[in-house]
């Protein structure tokens, strides 16, 4: 009896180990047969607002934004979107996770570096005519659509731009007899502005500071000096590197001119990214390289002048960085996914949201807004954002060459500026070899 | 057994042995009763280790990225990647340096200060908890702080260095890969000498006092106690603090990839900093992180064994 009752037992659990297995087998199969992109264009240009729940995610250092646009959109529509956030060094494994097992959220953000991986990898729907029907399709910044398009198929709007500007201290301006409303205008003015600063020989204030072991931190800040100047540092569509151009060449010299003459903050050899901002905010450094979307930030402590990166002999460039947003693979509500991008679109979002909140706008049509009048410093951040040299470089391997810990970029940065230079050929060779992997 | 002497019987010969079919189903039950006690564990073993690591293990024999998936198996192309990697060897190289640098000056400095603190004084109540009160502080947390103190400019160190007079100027503690591995063990010096310490602590106490005083009485002096009986009743406990200080340094990572990102000039570059480079920054590239980890694993089994067969020995 024992022994009839425990087969009965076996063969039920097979019969339900069975039937789980099936069941998990079928809804496998009608996922891949339901793709969102059929879907996506249900509701029209501006997709459905039909009550449904849409979950977002994003990185941590977009918060502020993010938050302030999803409580607009909560607010004024039925579709609800939860939004959720990931500390920055954990995000790339948490999508790979969440790729790899089917679970990606109806929407999300990438940094625009890892667009081209991302949608070369599939991770975002097909979003082409519905980005071609909105009514000022052609005014969405181009570097952002660009670095989400592959083969000639759109995937993703900007959700946050993050522009890199020149910060300067106006206070330690005055006080080093330089005009404090206007700031550097060539890669030797920014130098000899650096150099004055230290001049002043104030304990613990410094000319300038820079990211010293973060790739991420240069690229972003050092490559728009090369637009400027009218080299680009990446050739083939981000497959060589061209890191040893004239103008790198005059960028790399300069740094290491400050370096050595004592005008860089000494913190810089050290710093990692955590805290590359933190002494210009309080009010330590005289003019460095900065994130557009920290002045306010800045602003609280530091009275902040703003101007665009300038290239060696002039010119105005920026990097056009912050995050693209699209809809996943596996999203099942794309057309409600759509009505949030649509929106996000909007001149009610991007003035209404993100110009109120001092934070660049997307759409060169709405660059001269009600916000930026009144604080000239916005006006020249969303005007350099449309500057002709302002760019978002486009890589598939971006993130292992330039942003990764230890990445050839760093090595380079590292023996331009704290060593004697002589590397140049080998090290733009390894960064080379990086992105052609 | 001398052949004269009977057999002693098993069962008094008044009782009468239960019918096969009785003995039979009383040892099923307590087989059942037994698989019963073991499941709960047997399960969480299967499916929190053994199924990770079989995964893993399928993994590092497969073309396996982090969005693309699973692309056939690539035996053994991972393995092959992995040992080729440029920073490969050098990373090996500075784990093993880190692992023997740390676990002499830890074991060391804790085993000193269980002994300071061993005889309870008016003191050392305040001393065994200000030690160990960094151990109840996460090491990221820790890192960061550290990483604040560090500050060339705004760190505490190095002006407290400058007002003693033994800097002139800025110090640099993360700039060389030579400060950067020096300030690194500071930190993990700092957050886990008193955890060590404890377990040393409590291994002293349960010395008896009976021993120190019949070696008093047969004439040794403090150094023969302490070679003589300390260290040889210590050796479990030390040998245990010596595991868990090795595996923890050979699998060092968030201290490093918060102070210094495996930098300057990639010579932090720790073997698990390697690992989580080639599966999320920029490589994207799961199969080969999972032959790195198995690689690690493999020798992680093999020190830890035989660090245990060598502890048995000593102690048969």
């Amino acid at each position: 009896m024992i022994r009839t009752r425990t087969r009965g037992r076996q063969r039920r659990l097979v019969a339900v180990a069975a039937a789980i297995a099936t069941t998990a087998a079928l809804t496998a199969c009608g996922g891949s047969d339901d793709g969102p992109a059929g879907a996506v264009s249900a509701g029209g240009v501006e997709g459905v607002d039909d009550g449904s729940t849409l979950t977002l995610w994003t990185r941590a250092p977009l918060e502020f934004q993010a938050n302030l646009l999803v409580e607009a959109y909560n607010r004024t529509h039925k579709n609800k979107v939860e939004l959720t956030i990931t500390p920055n060094d954990d995000y790339v494994s948490r999508v790979g996770a969440a790729a790899g097992s089917g679970d990606l959220p109806d929407l999300f953000a990438a940094d625009v570096v890892y667009l081209p991986n991302w949608t070369e990898a599939g991770l975002f729907a097909d979003v082409t005519e519905q980005i071609g029907q909105l009514p000022h399709a052609d005014e969405i910044n181009k570097g952002h659509l660009d670095a989400g398009t592959r083969d000639g198929r759109r995937h993703v709007l900007p959700f946050v731009l993050d522009l890199s500007v020149m910060f300067w201290n106006k206070a330690l301006y005055q006080e080093a007899g330089l005009d404090p409303e206007k700031g550097p205008s060539t890669l030797a003015e920014f130098a000899e502005h650096a150099k004055a600063v230290q001049g002043l020989d104030k304990e613990g204030v410094h000319g300038t500071s820079f990211g010293g072991n973060c790739g991420g931190c240069t690229v972003f800040t050092w490559f728009p000096t090369m637009w400027a100047s009218g080299d680009d540092p990446l050739l083939d569509d981000g497959a060589k590197s061209v890191l040893d151009n004239p103008s790198a060449k005059q960028l790399y010299g300069t740094w290491r001119d400050l370096w050595d003459s004592g005008a860089v903050d000494p913190a810089s050899k050290d710093e990692t990214g955590a805290t590359w901002v933190a002494a210009f905010q309080q009010g330590k450094v005289g003019v460095m390289p900065y994130p557009a979307t920290l002045l306010a930030t800045a602003d609280k402590t530091v009275d902040v002048g703003v101007a665009p990166l300038p290239g060696v002999d002039g010119g105005a460039s920026t990097f056009l960085g912050g995050d693209g947003i699209g809809i996943s693979k596996d999203s099942e509500k794309a057309a409600q996914a759509w009505n949030f991008l649509s929106w996000l679109m909007s001149e009610e979002a991007q003035v209404g949201v993100l110009a109120a909140n001092n934070s660049s706008v997307a759409r060169s049509d709405l660059t001269n807004n009600e916000h930026t009048r009144e604080d000239p410093r916005l006006l020249a951040i969303n005007e350099v954002a449309a500057a002709a040299d302002s760019r978002t470089p486009m890589a598939v391997n971006f993130q292992q060459a330039f942003n990764a810990a230890g990445s050839p970029w760093v090595t380079l940065v590292r023996n331009q500026v704290f060593g004697d230079g002589s590397s140049l050929a080998a090290d733009n060779a390894a960064v080379s070899e990086a992105l052609g992997q | 057994m001398p052949t004269s002497l009977k057999r002693v019987p098993t069962r008094p010969p008044d009782q009468v042995a239960p019918a096969p079919s009785r003995r039979r189903s009383a040892r099923s039950r307590r087989r059942l009763t037994g698989w019963a006690y073991a499941a709960p564990t047997a399960l969480f073993v299967t499916l929190f280790f053994a199924v990770p690591v079989l995964l893993v293990g399928r993994m590092s024999i497969s073309d396996w990225g982090l969005f693309a998936g699973d692309r056939g198996v690539n035996l053994p192309d991972n393995f092959v990647d992995a040992v080729d990697l440029r920073l490969f060897w050098p990373a090996v190289g500075f784990t093993v340096k880190y692992t023997v640098i740390t676990t002499v000056i830890l074991i060391g400095l804790s085993l000193g200060l269980a002994l300071l603190v061993q005889e309870s004084t008016r003191w050392t109540g305040f001393l065994r908890t200000a030690v160990l009160v960094p151990s109840a502080l996460g090491l990221a947390s820790a890192s960061l702080l550290f990483y604040a103190l560090y500050s060339p400019q705004s760190g505490p160190f190095g002006e407290v260095l400058r007002d003693v007079g033994l800097a002139d100027g800025p110090i640099s503690f993360l700039g060389t890969p030579d400060a950067a591995l020096w300030s690194t063990v500071g930190l993990i010096v700092w957050r886990f000498a008193g955890f060590y310490m404890l377990l040393l602590l409590v291994a002293l106490q349960g010395i008896s006092a009976d021993v120190y005083e019949a070696a008093e009485l047969d004439g040794c002096n403090r150094w023969q106690r302490f070679t003589r009986i300390t260290l040889p009743l210590l050796r479990s406990s030390l040998a245990m603090c010596a595991i868990l200080c090795v595996t923890g340094s050979l699998l060092a990572f968030d201290q490093f990839y918060i102070l210094t990102k495996g930098g300057p000039d990639n010579g932090t570059m720790t073997i698990v900093q390697l690992i989580y480079n080639a599966a999320f920054q920029g490589g994207n590239d799961l199969g080969l992180a999972a032959a790195l980890s198995i690689i690690v694993l493999v020798v992680l089994l093999v020190f830890n064994l035989g660090q245990f067969r060598w502890l048995r020995g000593k102690d048969a």
